[in-house]
């Protein structure tokens, strides 16, 4: 019982890391909160849906909606948030619930206000112990946010973009003055982590089996809750605080009973945290 | 002519809410997402102590705003410490729980609110709506007048200068925690005023009268109006609050509208219709040199 309900709680922990983990990419080299990336995981789920619907294949779907979210993070970045760059960071903030309420509206508009089905087919085996079982698709959630987390940390760590990746986020002046071209870092940073929102869009779409145009209005502010429980930017942290808020939820819907609806646990914990430790989960002191 | 006054009322309502927000954010700079649940903290005091306890609204009213100031206070001093996106998200935080104690406990009664609210009455008599807004009116008045003595005041001055630079106001020997404080339970105090003349105007409050949205609405008065400028938030509660009145025919396509001109007013005109860079200021500015000049030629 308890170990299903802790395996219940990662599940659903790693929607949350994979909902917050673009949003902490973006925020690590711009410091910017950026709401709207809930916008564009909305989009992945619908990209995905409407893909996967007229040709069944879930790779093509993953594949399609990566491609649409990272275009639309590309164009977001280049026309919402490089026109208010040196601003006070209330600017950026503003512009980006703007953008996300004009999104939300555009997809009840266009796709129309209904929950749709995204009934993922996949040929998976589930896991059937005597104290634990998961289906096939739990399996899936944790084995694809686990390949991106490595991914993302080969990107970070191993490669020359992720250099790049790290010396902007450090001091964007410096590392332009080093010959980094950081307006392209920049980009590709929303465009990898709006990729990943679609991701994210068409996992929790298929895990509730639900897609509808608000989907993304509570995961918009639970994942900044997520990203400044792990300490702002940092990537492992982020994770591990996605994890830690699945747990707590799981674990307090269990044993406590439904106190406060799950919205207000996350933020409580998150108030209480900062209360102990205001630099975050894994923050460093700034 | 009840519709106009019932509109006008709530334009007073979030001119106090506005108000407030600028002190925080606009003067003192401080990020307060999380207005609309000073707002709620208002509006239920004010309810519980007129329907539960008894008193009377013109006694309900001031323990509302104390009440509403204290509980900023203590999220204040909690929060004030942390760095600006923190507080932003903090904010945030502060409205989804207060929203969902609202909603979870039975004293506050739950997702049906709480109804039966008193009207104000004066020596006996009860406030119909019209004479309401004559005394929301007055409210705004006054609050508009502190707001401008604090403006001028040394306090006002200090609290813009702990947010233009926290660090030489630090080192010219102010008291940055506690101004940023005190700028938070002003604010915090008009929006429990707020909150208190709403709850009576409506008679009825849910938890979803508070919730977050609600202070995305307020915080887009006082960015759209100028934060920072004392007439700002002022034009922008009535242009946003009236606004959607008066687009009603573009109803469906409503918040699409809204959201899209904030990102792009944002994106345009960052400082607000009243700040510094704005188009309206610059050409009201050349507008009036335009004039002085020709009166100098003639004269």
């Amino acid at each position: 019982m308890v170990i299903q309900q802790i395996a219940n709680g990662l599940v659903l922990g790693s929607l949350y890391a994979l909902v917050a983990l673009g949003l902490t990419i973006v925020y690590g080299v711009l410091r910017v909160l950026h709401v709207a990336h809930a916008g564009v995981f909305v989009l992945g789920a619908y990209a995905g849906l409407l893909v996967y619907v007229s040709s069944g294949s879930i790779v093509l779907c993953l594949a399609v909606a990566m491609l649409v979210c990272g275009f639309a993070g590309f164009l977001m970045y280049r026309f919402l948030y490089r026109p208010v760059l040196g601003r006070p960071a209330l600017i950026p903030l503003i512009v980006s619930i703007g953008t996300f309420m004009f999104l939300e509206d555009l997809y009840r508009l266009v796709m129309g206000p209904y929950i749709k089905a995204l009934p993922l087919k996949l040929s998976l085996p589930g896991l059937d112990l005597p104290f634990l079982r998961l289906t096939g698709q739990q399996l899936f959630i944790v084995g694809v946010t686990a390949l991106l987390l490595l991914a993302l940390w080969w990107l970070m760590k191993g490669t020359r973009l992720g250099l790049a990746w790290r010396a902007s986020a450090q001091d964007m002046e410096t590392a332009g003055a080093h010959g980094i071209n950081t307006d392209v870092i920049v980009g590709l940073c929303f465009v990898i982590g709006s990729a990943i929102a679609a991701v994210a869009g068409i996992m929790v779409g298929s895990y509730y089996n639900q897609v509808y145009p608000s989907m993304g209005s509570v995961p918009a502010y639970k994942a900044l809750a997520v990203i400044v429980l792990g300490g702002l930017g940092s990537v492992p942290g982020t994770v591990v605080a996605g994890l830690a808020l699945g747990l707590a939820e799981t674990l307090t819907m269990v044993w406590v009973g439904t106190i406060l609806p799950r919205e207000a646990i996350a933020f409580l914990v998150l108030i209480l945290m900062l209360l102990v430790k205001p630099t975050g989960l894994l923050g460093r002191a700034s | 002519m009840l519709y106009l006054v019932t509109v006008s009322t709530m334009v007073c309502i979030y001119i106090i809410l506005a108000s407030g927000l600028n002190i925080i954010t606009g003067y003192a700079g401080q990020p307060n997402l999380g207005h609309a649940a000073f707002f709620g903290i208002g509006a239920y005091a004010s309810a519980l102590l007129t329907t539960k306890v008894g008193l009377s609204f013109w006694a309900a009213m001031p323990l509302a705003v104390v009440i509403a100031a204290s509980v900023g206070f203590v999220l204040g001093i909690i929060s004030l410490r942390l760095r600006e996106d923190f507080l932003a998200i903090t904010t945030i935080g502060v409205n989804f729980v207060v929203v969902s104690v609202f909603l979870y406990f039975d004293y506050f009664g739950r997702a049906l609110g709480l109804g039966g609210i008193p009207r104000p009455s004066i020596f006996g008599h009860v406030l119909n709506k019209p004479e309401y807004l004559v005394l929301v009116v007055f409210l705004v008045a006054a609050v508009l007048l502190v707001c401008w003595v604090f403006s001028r005041s040394r306090l006002g001055l200090m609290v813009s200068a702990v947010r233009e630079d926290e660090l030489a106001a630090h080192s010219l020997g102010l008291n940055v925690t506690a101004l940023k404080l005190a700028a938070f339970v002003f604010g915090t105090a008009l929006a429990g005023l707020g909150g208190s003349v709403y709850a009576h105007f409506m008679t009825f409050i849910s938890p979803y009268d508070f919730a977050f949205p609600v202070s995305i609405t307020v915080m887009c008065m006082v960015v759209l109006g100028g934060a920072g400028t004392f007439w700002g938030p002022v034009v922008g509660a009535i242009i946003l609050a009236s606004a959607p009145e008066i687009m009603r025919f573009i109803q469906q396509y409503r918040m699409l509208i809204y959201g899209g001109l904030l990102a792009v007013l944002m994106i345009f005109q960052p400082a607000g219709l009243l700040g510094a860079d704005s188009v309206f200021v610059r050409g009201g500015a050349r507008l009036v040199a335009r004039v002085r000049g020709r009166v100098v030629q003639s004269g």
